[in-house]
């Protein structure tokens, strides 16, 4: 009896070996399929998930038009999404998975550079060419070829926060706190410190704290911070924590100005963080409210189509999404073969040299990074983003 | 003739793979796929030493994994790759072939040294105690990466690619999956060689009764000192090639997710089965492929599978039985010991 | 004054610390079982009171609200959660636990099904709701103290007095009543209970609805002090609450609180003292060295073993 279940799961086991090994065997048409590493699960599935709203809205656009025109030819358009859990190794499988068996064009993502990272170095070997939306760490694009992103760098970020703070709230000290575990954070924590010290001078960096990636606490932190009476307090980090961490810091007493880097620029702030936030100052990729002519259009479909202003993750999940149609485009015609296909597709990406996206344009210098403007905007009483500032490299 | 099938069949095995991987048959995708199984057999089946064969319930392997990703990570960046914070490589790129294997094992011996944090102290304590002391290993593995400037920190690790291509400049053949075959086979090999040896059956004598066991003359601190350590070493084994096949590493994807993922694996395979252990890190690595069309409802449907298993078979897919006391005939064609 | 306000931070961190470290105590202290559901246990107790509370006060849009005050939300709000949040409970031991226990599967199978069920927990939520954060409202007029420097929020006292409260009331039933004298008695024998005329199967469930109530109230209260919602809030929280509990002697409840509120007070002094990066790093050394030096926790008593 024993024995028999035990026959029973080995034989459901080589099924489902055999059923996993021939999944993927398919042909398909006049279709262009581009393929999506999403974070859908694990720690950040709000990313994946604005990614995929976004990048399904503009998929509805172009087959409603009847697909998208290429050298005179309309071809429909097919997203595949894979899942990658928030891993490394998971994204890597998605990524060789989009490649081998879904046979797709180009990939979209994965957008955290923990995951990005390793799965530049799988697309760039596989040559098949990929665009983060969202990473901002120097290594996704290094040295490959292959891989684009549609983020401005970090090095680029720090200065502007800081040189912003200096003249707004004319600071002489001010504090950090960052997320230790999360690399865009800390990154962008030291590049400010960085800079902030060349400017002040040595030691007007009063506090430079940090903390752990789902911590809820951050009183200690704060209460050492508050104690330094910092001119204002520099928060890199997540919207979610921004919350949490501005409503502590008012709790301990602490009643100066906070400045934000574009990991507050969520829809989500406003609703979690409520009239704590107002007044602060953040830079970001966009700004929501104000913006004009096509960011504008965007915006307010996506609010329609899901019932919340986009995040930057989603504007830009829509700028490298476009992106990659129009390298397609400018190809200028769809190879049968799937390996010539993405050649093209890779050269035409790196023959483009200005792309106008609703995250403002991008510059292209070669090397798969893009130079764009920052903004800074600061949260309005009604709780929109307003628009205060514009940076250019 | 029984005695050496498994192994002809085992090599001529790993020489198929290679050879379809060679022409294209197995695509990267899969061989990817094949990779990342052949890590979880290691890691599953060097915990099943501990938590299965002795007892205890440890549950900071990712740990051990962690550390020897990043040991042998170093030795191969520093020998083989330019690095901006540790200079220029070391050695020529012909001799990655023969450096590499070296690598390996620096990673698992540095691992097992880290297993001695959880082995000393298994001396006095165990069970849940024992439990926590791993957990909190592993939490301390994490956090003092996350402050190691000079190897990226919360950043991550790379550049390990550097050492394969140099491999694959050599001889072009798919060399990652061969180390990682051949790194499972000698995983499941020793461990196999060690828990049927007359001192490795101190090791089940420990589970069954301390106390006991020390009566019958087993030395039981220097057997934990031994299963500890093997375990680990292993786990750092596993970390290494995890390492190379991704070409990069970071301190978050060894988290106590991860612990927990191995931990599974070992009770949905049988505790002190070594059968049981690969057959569910197989299944387990498939299952986690197949349903990745159910995106988010993966990790609800996952679960309720294993918590249905588990209430059909309260003791794993195999118990603590291999595969040839369940069918009997095969011994006739194979033994291995 | 900046050690005063370090001890008050500590005292309330790790007063959540200890409300939920004592469920894991009461259900380890019977059943010799990590019931690892219990960080995600106390999410759903979060979430429950969210639900509850925006169902009565009208607000996020329900229609159907009631339109009560904030006040008397509250007052409603604390109980009705405790019970649903327990059922939540009762429901994972009835239907995972408790045949596994019957089929005499090892201890280590019950603890497996136990993560498994965190792990539904987890993700069904996030599978349901989406992945947008929830705001909870505000259900307490916040009132800021401030002695010379130490700020401390009337919600502050009340988690720290609840946490006290809750320790008191649990070891009262523990030690002085009848009900509390079977719990010890089952995880003394399970096996000569029953013969005693104590039903074993109700005490156990007792046991998991005073377990989960505890981590549905630390749930409200959590949810009040950081308002904000997610399916994963309850799996860190929850892995170091189940490590203070063994730090302070799993299955003691003096040790619960007490292992509780020493991480707490570890978590901060180092953030104090040391740069914040070596938290974690500082925090579990400490803890390690405990175990090193007192196997079995600081109230926890070495098991006979038999010979």
């Amino acid at each position: 009896m024993k024995n028999m279940t035990v026959k029973v799961l080995l034989a459901v086991l080589a099924l489902a070996l055999g059923a996993f090994a021939l999944t993927g065997c398919g042909k398909d048409g006049d279709v262009i399929k581009i393929g999506f590493n999403l974070e859908l699960t694990g720690d950040i599935p709000k990313v994946g998930e604005a990614s995929k709203f976004a990048a399904e809205m503009l998929k509805e656009d172009i087959n409603a038009k009847g697909g998208l025109e290429v050298g005179g030819k309309k071809y429909k358009l097919e997203f595949v999404y894979q899942d990658n859990e928030a891993k490394a190794e998971s994204a890597v499988n998605a990524a060789l998975k989009l490649i081998t068996q879904d046979n797709v064009v180009a990939i979209i993502g994965p957008n955290s550079s923990k995951q990005a990272i390793p799965a530049g170095g799988a697309c760039n070997d596989n040559q098949t060419p990929m665009v983060s939306p969202w990473s901002t760490n120097p290594d996704t694009t290094k040295d490959r070829p292959w891989v684009f992103r549609a983020a401005f760098l970090d090095p680029f970020q720090g200065p502007v926060a800081a040189n912003f703070a200096a003249k707004q709230f004319g600071a002489k000290t001010s504090a950090v706190l960052f997320d230790i575990a999360n690399d865009y954070s800390k990154g962008l924590a030291e590049i400010f410190k960085t800079e902030w010290e060349k400017k002040s001078g040595a030691g007007t960096v009063v506090a430079f704290e940090s903390h752990g990636t789902k911590d809820q606490d951050f009183s200690a932190q704060l209460t050492k911070i508050v104690a330094a009476k910092p001119d204002f307090i520099f928060v890199p980090d997540n919207y979610n924590q921004v919350a949490l961490i501005i409503k502590q810091a008012r709790d301990l007493g602490y009643k100066g100005p906070f400045m934000g880097s574009d990991a507050w620029g969520s829809a989500e702030l406003m609703t979690l963080c409520g009239k704590e936030c107002i007044g602060q100052f953040f830079s970001t990729h966009y700004a929501a409210a104000g913006a004009q002519g096509a960011t504008k259009e965007f915006i307010d479909r996506y609010n329609e189509k899901y019932k919340y202003v986009p995040d930057d993750v989603a504007a830009l999940t829509w700028d490298a999404t476009r992106l990659v149609l129009q390298a397609i485009q400018e190809a200028g015609k769809v190879e049968k073969d799937i390996k010539t296909e993405r050649k093209i597709v890779r050269d035409a990406l790196a023959n483009i040299k200005e792309f106008a996206g609703i995250t403002g344009t991008m510059k292209f210098h070669g090397t798969g990074d893009p130079d764009k403007c920052a903004v800074v905007v600061q949260i309005s009483p009604e709780g929109k983003f307003e628009f205060k500032e514009s940076v250019c490299p | 003739m029984q005695k050496h099938t498994f192994t002809i069949t085992m090599f001529a095995g790993m020489a198929v793979l290679a050879v379809l991987a060679q022409l294209g048959v197995i695509n990267q995708y899969l061989q990817s796929v094949i990779m990342l199984m052949g890590v979880n057999i290691i890691l599953c089946s060097s915990l099943n030493l501990v938590n299965g064969y002795m007892g205890e319930f440890s549950c900071g392997h990712g740990g051990f994994m962690c550390v020897g990703a990043y040991a042998s990570s170093l030795v191969t960046v520093l020998c083989f790759s330019k690095n901006h914070i540790l200079g220029a490589p070391l050695l020529p790129d012909s001799l990655a072939l023969l450096a590499f294997p070296l690598a390996l094992a620096a990673g698992a011996a540095v691992a097992a040294v880290a297993g001695l944090v959880v082995a000393v102290p298994s001396f006095k304590t165990r069970g849940d105690y024992l439990a926590i002391i791993t957990l909190a290993a592993n939490y301390i593995v994490i956090s003092a990466i996350d402050n190691l400037e000079i190897i990226g920190g919360p950043r991550g690790f790379m550049g390990m690619n550097a050492t394969v291509n140099a491999m694959n400049d050599l001889v072009q053949i798919p060399w990652m999956l061969l180390w990682v075959l051949g790194g499972t086979l000698f995983s499941v090999w020793i461990l196999r060689r060690f828990v049927s040896s007359t001192l490795g059956k101190g090791v089940p004598a420990i589970a069954q009764d301390e106390i006991a066991a020390e009566i019958m003359s087993v030395d039981t601190n220097r057997m934990k000192l031994i299963a500890f350590m093997l375990s680990s070493g292993l786990a750092g084994l596993a970390g290494g090639l995890f390492a190379h096949i991704l070409g990069y590493v970071n301190p978050h994807s060894f988290d106590i997710m991860k612990s927990t993922e191995v931990m599974v694996m070992v009770y949905l395979g049988g505790m002190g089965s070594l059968s049981g252990a690969t057959l569910s890190a197989v299944l387990f690595t498939v299952l986690l492929e197949v349903l990745r069309p159910l995106e988010i409802w993966k990790w609800v449907v996952i679960p309720l599978l294993l918590i249905l298993l588990m209430q059909f078979r309260p003791e794993g897919i195999m118990g603590n039985k291999e595969l040839s006391d369940l069918f009997p005939k095969l011994k006739k064609y194979y033994s291995f010991k | 004054m900046e050690f005063f306000q370090h001890v008050l931070n500590a005292l309330q961190f790790g007063s959540f610390y200890a409300l939920i470290a004592l469920g894991y105590t009461l259900v380890y202290g019977v059943l010799r079982l990590i019931n690892f559901a219990h960080g995600d246990i106390f999410m759903v107790g979060a979430y429950i009171a969210y639900f509850v509370a925006i169902m009565l006060l009208g607000a996020d849009g329900v229609a159907a609200g009631a339109g009560l005050s904030p006040g008397l939300t509250l007052a409603i709000t604390v109980p009705v959660t405790m019970i649903l949040t327990s059922l939540v409970g009762v429901t994972l031991e009835r239907t995972m636990y408790r045949p596994l226990r019957r089929k005499g599967a090892d201890r280590l199978y019950v603890v497996i099904t136990a993560l498994m069920a965190g792990l539904i927990l987890e993700n069904g939520n996030l599978a349901l709701l989406g992945a947008s954060r929830k705001s909870f409202p505000e259900l307490l007029q916040k009132v800021v103290w401030t002695f010379g420097g130490v700020s401390v929020t009337n919600l502050k006292v009340i988690v720290i007095v609840a946490a006290v409260v809750v320790f008191g009331l649990l070891q009262f039933i523990v030690t002085r009543t009848k009900i509390g004298m079977a719990m010890r008695g089952i995880s003394y024998d399970k096996f000569a209970i029953p013969l005693m005329g104590i039903p074993l199967d109700t005490i156990i469930v007792f046991t998991f609805i005073l377990g989960s109530s505890m981590a549905g109230l630390a749930g409200i209260l959590f949810a009040m002090s950081y308002p904000i919602l997610e399916p994963y809030m309850g799996a860190l929280i929850g892995w170091k609450a189940f490590i203070a509990a063994v730090v302070g002697g799993i299955g003691d409840i003096r040790g619960a609180i007490v292992g509780g509120f020493l991480l707490g007070f570890i978590e901060i002094g180092v953030v104090a003292v040391f740069p914040s990066t070596l938290r974690d790093l500082f925090a579990f050394s400490v803890l390690l060295g405990i175990l090193w030096l007192k196997p079995t926790g600081l109230f926890g008593v070495a098991k006979t073993t038999k010979i």
